[in-house]
Parts: structure tokens; sequence; C-alpha cells
């Protein structure tokens, strides 16, 4: 029954499980006082896995009989996935101890929503898929709440448990639709078995395909699958915030451009509509919506929507020229938000944090280089040359145009001019308003690290963007190989 | 013949037995009106030659799910009667929604299509049960082709688990708890004192 075991290829799933495992008895005999340890200990597990990561010489190969894929794509969103992950435990660890809610579990649920996404851009069934989901999300409804004597956080994870346990169930109709029409869950033998109905597609099949997206969708927080989004930013603590909107969201955006392009692949007239949708919707919420803010972990709520509505027209073009443009969006879409977070971390004013953009008034007299570095990060996510975010915009946008969807390429940009007013007004408050009280002076080494390295990669990324652009070209060219 | 009666009786029960569940005014007798229709279900289960699922049936879900259930009806005290306030006011809407999605339901799988490769796609293969018990093939699926998944919804559980116990855990202040290295380590010099008590005078405690 099994022809291709090879547990092998699941190195960085097995270890990450392993040490998740390890991690949950340390703190369960090391109590409160070895959270730091544990969350140390947490990031080095992430490094090494995202090191244990392997393209396999084939290119290709799939273990536990089909049930995981091992490519250049799984790679390298694993790869981002779990450095994002240790980025956010890193930018936590003193500010859970300051506020009050350093616990062990912390790090561990971090390490565990990692092996999530891990089993999740891996994928090659739909039971997978979905255990990778769970395990992904289940996680993060726990951090969302961690701060449990706090009600907007106690809010924020009833109502992403609520609405995520709804998207599951949809996700399963979809996956039973489609199930009944092919007779397996397996990618590849699926997506074989959509090569035979090329042309006229079942009813049945196109509703689960779309269940499938819409749940996909709503994981990635894509527009009109959004109202969590902006309730849960705000009230998880800022961490989490910070976690949420970086490595979960390359995860889902990773596995829905692998459902799409893999087992529905020959139905891409079908699902290219969909995708359309959900990124114009998604680019036009982001920025209209987020131009009414006040609260700044609010507005990058919406900024994030937008930004997968981005990612999406990207997906939309449904080639291999797209899926380079989605990876090296979110890529850079990472280390700009990590870096904004980062900022955000750094707003308290004696000792306490504060959240809204007037607050922000006259930062570049106060703290000149905390203002830069968020300067940088709003410029960027607006896509301004020559910082990273417009590469990002370039690569999809480019593929759009590729593609012929000349109109949603047309959309994407006027979304991200109107976009570009919210985040204008960040760099303005900070330079040109009158000085509010300074923030306190002592950074974090937590954040001040995150801080440095996004912009460092935000602002250098034109002048050796080889790297990324090559490994996210092998990657997507793996995806289509299969 | 004898077949056929069983499979009436059982399922006779169990249909009648899951209105009930519905319908019982009192929520405990709904709980055990749902332990009966899982009896029942299990019945036709023996029937259909799957006696793992049936006492897997009996063991998990009589055993475990629906004790639960009886637990969580005692010990909330839910106002059933005020929860059905609402009934006769909300039965129209609930109806018109129940039928439009009736509806659809029937749009899509009216015309349902199976691949024209689903037999050689089919993901598990059937196993002849003359060849091999239910049990063992139910293993061999479960441990072998879907191990991976198998321990992943295994680190699922551990995470509601820690979840759980993260959410609502607390150290409560002043509660007495027992030390068992403290009470064998009790000796009968402190636990003990013989006291000569004068008469007419008792004892300092």
């Amino acid at each position: 029954m099994t022809t291709d075991f090879l547990p092998g290829l699941a190195r960085p799933e097995i270890f990450l499980a392993c040490a998740g495992l390890f991690l949950l008895m340390v703190g369960a005999f090391g109590g409160e006082n070895k959270v730091r340890t544990l969350s140390w200990l947490a990031i080095a597990a992430l490094v090494i896995a995202a090191l244990l990561n392997v393209v396999p010489a084939e290119g290709r190969a799939t273990a536990f009989a089909g049930m995981l894929v091992v490519d250049g794509y799984a790679a390298f969103a694993k790869t981002l996935c779990f450095l994002a992950t240790a980025a956010a435990i890193l930018m936590g660890i003193e500010f859970n101890e300051r506020e009050g809610f350093a616990r062990v579990e912390y790090p561990v649920l971090m390490v565990f929503a990692a092996l999530g996404m891990s089993i999740m851009v891996g994928a090659n069934d739909l039971i997978t898929l979905y255990m990778g989901l769970e395990l992904q999300s289940l996680s993060l409804y726990v951090l969302a709440a961690i701060r449990r004597d706090s009600i907007r956080a106690t809010e924020a994870g009833l109502k992403y448990f609520v609405l995520g346990a709804l998207s599951s169930g949809l996700l399963l109709y979809g996956a039973s639709l489609i199930y009944g029409f092919a007779g397996t869950t397996n990618f590849d033998v699926l997506a074989a078995s959509m090569i035979d109905q090329a042309g006229a597609t079942p009813i049945g099949v196109t509703f689960g395909i779309v269940f499938v997206s819409a749940a996909l969708a709503f994981k990635v927080s894509a527009a009109p699958f959004h109202m969590w989004t902006p309730d849960v930013y705000e009230g998880a603590p800022t961490p989490v915030t910070a976690f949420f909107a970086a490595a979960p969201k390359m995860a889902a955006i990773a596995l829905l451009a692998r459902v799409m392009v893999g087992p529905f692949g020959p139905l891409v007239h079908d699902w290219q509509q969909i995708v359309v949708f959900l990124a114009i919707a998604s680019m036009a919420i982001g920025s209209f919506a987020a131009i009414a803010q006040t609260n700044i972990k609010r507005l990058m709520a919406y900024s994030s929507i937008g930004h997968v509505g981005y990612a999406l027209v990207g997906l939309a073009s449904g080639d291999e020229a797209g899926v380079l443009g989605v990876l090296v969006y979110m890529a850079i879409y990472l280390a700009m938000n990590l870096a904004a977070f980062a900022a955000i971390l750094c707003m308290k004013r004696d000792g306490r944090m504060v959240e809204t953009i007037s607050d922000l008034a006259g930062l570049a007299r106060t703290q000149p280089v905390l203002a830069a570095a968020l300067g940088i990060a709003m410029f960027s996510m607006a896509g301004i040359p020559p910082l990273a975010g417009f590469f990002g915009k370039m690569y999809v946008f480019l593929a759009a145009v590729s593609a012929g969807l000349y109109a949603l390429a047309v959309i994407g940009v006027l979304a991200s001019v109107v976009s570009a007013f919210y985040y204008l007004r960040i760099v303005k408050v900070m330079y040109f308003d009158a000085p509010a009280a300074g923030f306190d002076r002592r950074l974090e080494t937590g954040p001040a690290v995150v801080l440095a390295a996004g912009s460092a990669i935000t602002l250098l990324f034109f002048v050796w963007p080889a790297p990324l652009v090559s490994a996210a070209g092998a990657a997507a060219a793996s995806l289509f190989a299969g | 013949m004898i077949e056929a009666i069983v499979f009436y009786v059982f399922s006779a029960v169990l249909v009648a037995s899951a209105v009930m569940v519905i319908f019982a005014r009192n929520p405990v007798h709904s709980v055990l009106f749902l332990i009966l229709c899982f009896f029942n279900a299990a019945g036709l289960f023996v029937l259909m030659g799957a006696e793992f699922l049936a006492m897997i049936l009996v063991v998990v879900y009589v055993g475990a799910v629906a004790v639960l259930f009886l637990f969580v009806v005692m010990m909330l005290d839910v106002d059933f009667a005020a929860l059905r306030a609402g009934y006769a006011k909300y039965l129209p809407v609930g109806a018109a929604v129940g039928v439009i999605l009736a509806a659809e339901l029937v749009f899509v799988l009216a015309p349902w299509a199976f691949s024209p490769s689903v037999p050689e796609a089919i993901a598990v293969p059937i196993p002849d049960p003359g060849q091999i018990h239910n049990t063992r093939a139910l293993g061999l699926v479960l441990y072998d082709q879907y191990v991976f998944v198998f321990q992943a919804a295994g680190l699922i559980l551990l995470v509601a688990m820690i979840g759980a116990i993260v959410l609502t855990l607390r150290e409560r202040e002043g509660v007495k708890r027992q030390s068992i290295p403290r009470q064998i380590a009790r000796t009968r010099a402190e636990g003990v004192e013989t006291v000569a008590v004068k008469s007419r005078q008792g004892v300092d405690v």
C-alpha cells in the first residue's frame, strides 16, 4: 500500500513536532520563570527547522503515501513562515513580560502554529490540507485570547474562533463535494481527473471550488471574508497581531496558490474569476476602509487586507510569472510588515502602550531613528520606488498584464494610489505635526532587532534582489513542474 | 426475512428516538433518547458487517460523548423553555431558509456527475471482507497510508488541550492542597502529644 513512505522528507515537520513537545515539557516542569529560555529555544528550533528544509534532487517528491509534497515551492514558503514566526516570538519576549502575560505556552503554541503552516504549504491531499490548517488555526485562536484578563483579547479570540470554525466547515463541505466527484483526495490524482473534465465543469465541482476558495479566502482575510480581521488585530496583544499579519498569511496564500494551481490547475477559467473578484474587493476595502482609521493596529489590519489583494492579483494570472509575483510580494510584505509592527511595539509612553495614529505626532523630532524606520516601512507599503514594496507590486502587476488582465492591473494601481494616502498621512503626522510627548527612549532588544532587519531588507532590496527573486522563481517553477 | 425485520426494528426505533431528541421537553430526556439513538445505529452497523464501527459508536459516543452531554445539560441548567420562546415567531424565516437551502442542494446534487477516472482514482480500495477482518483493514489504512495525518490529528488534540488549560486554569488563593511527601514525613512525635490532664482543668487546644 505504501509505495513512497520516505519520512526523511518531512524532516522540518518531524523536528518541529518533537521540538514543540520538548518545549512543552520544559515549560511544564520549569514553570513561568523559564519563559525567556523557552522563547529562545523556540526561535532556535524554528531557525533549525528552516535550515532542515531541502529540495529533493529530482525537484519534487511526495512522502507518506502521497500525503505530503516536498518541492522548491514548499521549501521557500516554509522557510519564510519559520523565520517570520521566529521574528514574532523575538518581538514578544519583553512585551509579554512587561504586560504580565509571559506564559510558557506562548512560544510552544507559536511552534505548533509554525508546524501547522509547514503542513499546509506541503499539503498534497485535502486531508493534509485540513489537518495543517486546523493545527495552525487552533493555535492562533488560543494565541489571540492568551491575554485572558483583557476583555478585548478574549473577544478577539472568541470572534476568531467562531468565524474560523465556520470557514473550516465551508472548507470541509467543499472538499466533500470534490471528493464526491473524483473519488480521491490526493492532489495529483485530482488534477488528473480534472483534466478529463476540461471544457464543461460539472456543477458539483464548481461548488466545491467555490467553497474551498471561500474558506481559504477567509484564512488569508481577503474581502469579502475579512470582517474578523480589524477586530482581531485590534484586540489581540500587539506581538500576536504582528504574528497574525505575517507568517499565517504567508502560509495561507501559499496554500491557496498550491490548491488553485495544483488540483484545480486544469480549471483555471473557473477559479480565475473568483480570485479576480477577491483581489479587487480586497484592494478596494484595504484602500478605502483604512482611511478613516485612527487606531494604528486597525489601520494595519486594513492594510494587510489590501496587501492580500495585491498578492491575489498575481495568483489571478494563474501562470508561473504570477506565482513568482505572489512569492516575491509576500516575502517583501513579511519584511515591511514585521518592521512596521516592531515600530508599533516601540510606541509606549511611561511604560504603557499607545495605539492611536495621533500619538505619533512629531516623532521625527523626538525619536528620528524610529520615525525614519517607520517611514521606510510606510513608503514601501505605499509602493514608492526604490523601496522593496514597489518591486513586489511591479512583479504582480506585470504578471497580470502579461496574462491579459489589464482591468485588474489598472484597478490595482488605482487602489495603490488611494492607499498611498493613508500610508503617507502617517509619515506626515510623524514629520510635520507638532510633537506630542515623546515615547520612552529605551527600545527593547527584540523589536529593535526586527525593526533593523526589516528596514534593511526593505531599503536595500533593490541593490541586490537576485537571491530572493531567483529563489522565488525556482519555487514557482517547481509548483508548475509537478 | 429475519434480517429485514431486525433492520426495520432498529431503523424505526432510531428515527423515532432521533425525533424525540428534538421534541423532548426535558433536556435530560433528550440526551437519554440520543443514547438510544446511538445504540440503534450501532445495531445497524452490526447488520452491515461493520462490527468495529458499531463497537466504536457505543464506546465513544455512548460512553464518552453522551455522558459529557449529560454532564453539560445537568450542570449548566439551561432554561430551554426560554430558548424556545421565539420558536413560533422565527419559524417562517427558519423554514424559508431551510427550503431555499434544500432547493439549492437539489440543484447541486441532481445533475451529479462522477469523474470518469473514479475507478482508478479511489483513494483506498475496499478489501474483501472475507479476506480481511474489518478492524484490521481499518488499522492498515489508518496507520499506514494515513499515518502522517493521524499524527497531525494527535497534535491538534494536544493544542486543543493546551489551549483549554491556558485559557481557563487559574491559580486560586487559599486552596488547601494535599502534599503527599509532607504526609509521609510526618512522625508520631509531631502528630501526637501526650498530656496529663488534671482534673477539672481541660487542655489548651
